[in-house]
């Protein structure tokens, strides 16, 4: 994110959660134009249903400036319902109450300010269900 | 006949008791909640603004309406806390929601009364022919400053309403809107926080313009108190409404399920139209609302609803406003509290 054109340039994927599907059934949030593991460029736009499962996670204590009043934050690698694995902050809990295997929802929440004369950034972060 | 179609609302996570702001301060908690029938609040996250919670709100709406959102036409948002002073809350939420580009949106601003302005103006669209579903919400994330009585009641919450013409599922019978030039509460540009009249702030500004609004409406439709099963009224705290609501011959069983305000605080625009939706999650079908909001400057909406038989079948679709109050809560101290709300500074 961070300058104009690259944040609306994001919006499909970052507010409406649409991923790209390839014909092997892989599926990539944020969009991937080139398959990775098969170098197929044929895909189709899906949009994510906006659940999912923590696969891991990690606490954040010492975070770059944007994030620095948040801390502790946690940071976890999702896996949604359709395949897509995403790295989102996980909010509105407390670390004991996340596990491996927790359930998500994708919510719509501000991910970052960029100062005080910025634009505001906002995007998808996950919380348990 | 034009009505609510969709409706949700939106509370956040957090809260602090009202015992937390009165021991900062030094304040008798006793009196404190004997005068404003109050006991915490709500309080938006870091991550969470006015934006944030009309979307949570408005996708709370749409899962109950079942409508493509394609063919919402207008979306208002009211709020006293826009998050940008030049750059529109709603289009933001269009663009989240995959309403639009053919879209008519505007940010509304009347203190506490912008969230009705934007159901009044949706619904009109509708009744007017112009689209076939507006979308109307009033949010905030209010402001009150460190120290002042507004402490214990500015709060942060939502909610967003569809209108339409087809499976609606509250009729609105009847409106009616009453306005006057009155400086009891208000925000200049570049002010962190509102300024108020103290004791003005009741009978020439809340009681003139809620009654007042409040009694033409009721002439208006023919009806009488007791022809309804609920009653919201703007809540800036606990007792306000109460007295309102019995002034104009409502009881305490009529007002009980939209008096949210213990629990939840003032949330501004977001105030009387979240009662109105804790009362569409447990309204029966033909049962009638009276409705009426306030916003400081001074205004008050009035609408009529009456529930049809499709509310029962939507209710349960989305989460319910009471089940959110009384859901998962994370208490903060108040340190936590002014760093949550950016009412201190810090280092860089």
């Amino acid at each position: 994110m961070a300058i104009s054109p690259r944040y609306s340039r994001e919006i499909p994927h970052r507010y409406r959660l649409e991923a790209t599907k390839f014909k092997s059934g892989k599926v990539y949030l944020p969009t991937r134009y080139i398959c990775p593991e098969t170098g197929d460029r044929e895909f189709e736009k899906i949009t994510l249903n906006g659940t999912g499962t923590i696969l891991s996670y990690t606490i954040i204590h010492i975070a770059s400036d944007a994030y620095a009043k948040q801390t502790p934050f946690a940071i976890a690698i999702v896996e949604t319902d359709e395949g897509a694995r995403l790295t989102t902050q996980v909010v509105d809990c407390k670390e004991d109450e996340l596990k491996i295997g927790s359930r998500v929802e994708l919510i719509f929440r501000k991910v970052m300010e960029e100062g005080d004369a910025g634009i505001i950034n906002y995007g998808y972060k996950a919380i348990l269900i | 006949m034009v009505g609510i179609v969709g409706y949700g609302a939106y509370v956040p996570a957090y809260r602090i008791k009202a015992g937390t702001i009165a021991s900062q301060w030094g304040d008798d908690i006793v009196a404190i909640e004997r005068g404003l029938l109050m006991k915490e609040k709500t309080v938006p996250g870091r991550d969470e603004d006015t934006i944030t919670i009309a979307i949570a709100a408005a996708k709370n709406a749409l899962k109950r309406a079942g409508i493509d959102p394609q063919k919402i036409g207008a979306v208002y948002i009211g709020s006293e806390s826009h998050p940008y002073a030049v750059k529109p809350s709603g289009t933001v939420l269009v663009d989240a929601m995959g309403i639009g580009p053919d879209v008519h949106v505007a940010d509304f601003e009347f203190a506490c009364k912008a969230g009705s302005e934007a159901m009044y103006v949706a619904y009109s669209h509708v009744k007017a022919d112009n689209m076939e579903y507006a979308l109307g919400i009033g949010a905030d994330t209010s402001q009150g400053a460190p120290g002042d009585a507004l402490e214990y009641s500015a709060s942060a919450g939502g909610a967003a309403f569809i209108f339409g013409k087809t499976n609606v599922l509250a009729d609105v019978l009847y409106t009616h809107s009453y306005t006057s030039d009155t400086a009891d509460f208000w925000r200049r540009e570049y002010q962190h926080y509102p300024r108020h009249g103290g004791r003005f702030t009741g009978e020439p500004a809340y009681f003139k313009h809620l009654l007042g609004c409040g009694s033409i409406l009721l002439e208006k439709s023919g009806m009488k108190p007791s022809d309804f099963a609920h009653a919201v009224f703007h809540m800036p705290n606990g007792k306000f409404p109460l007295k309102a609501g019995k002034t104009l011959g409502f009881t305490q069983e009529q007002m009980d399920q939209g008096w949210v305000v213990n629990l939840m605080g003032n949330t501004y625009s977001g105030s009387s139209p979240t009662g109105l939706t804790a009362i569409l999650d447990i309204v029966k079908p033909g049962e009638k609302i009276f409705m009426v909001s306030f916003g400081s400057g001074a205004g008050s909406d009035g609408f009529i609803f009456e529930a049809q038989d499709k509310i029962a079948e939507v209710q349960d679709l989305a989460p319910k406003t009471r089940d959110m109050l009384n859901g998962k809560k994370i208490y903060l101290d108040y340190g936590q509290y002014v760093a949550y709300r950016k009412k201190i500074r810090f280092g860089e």
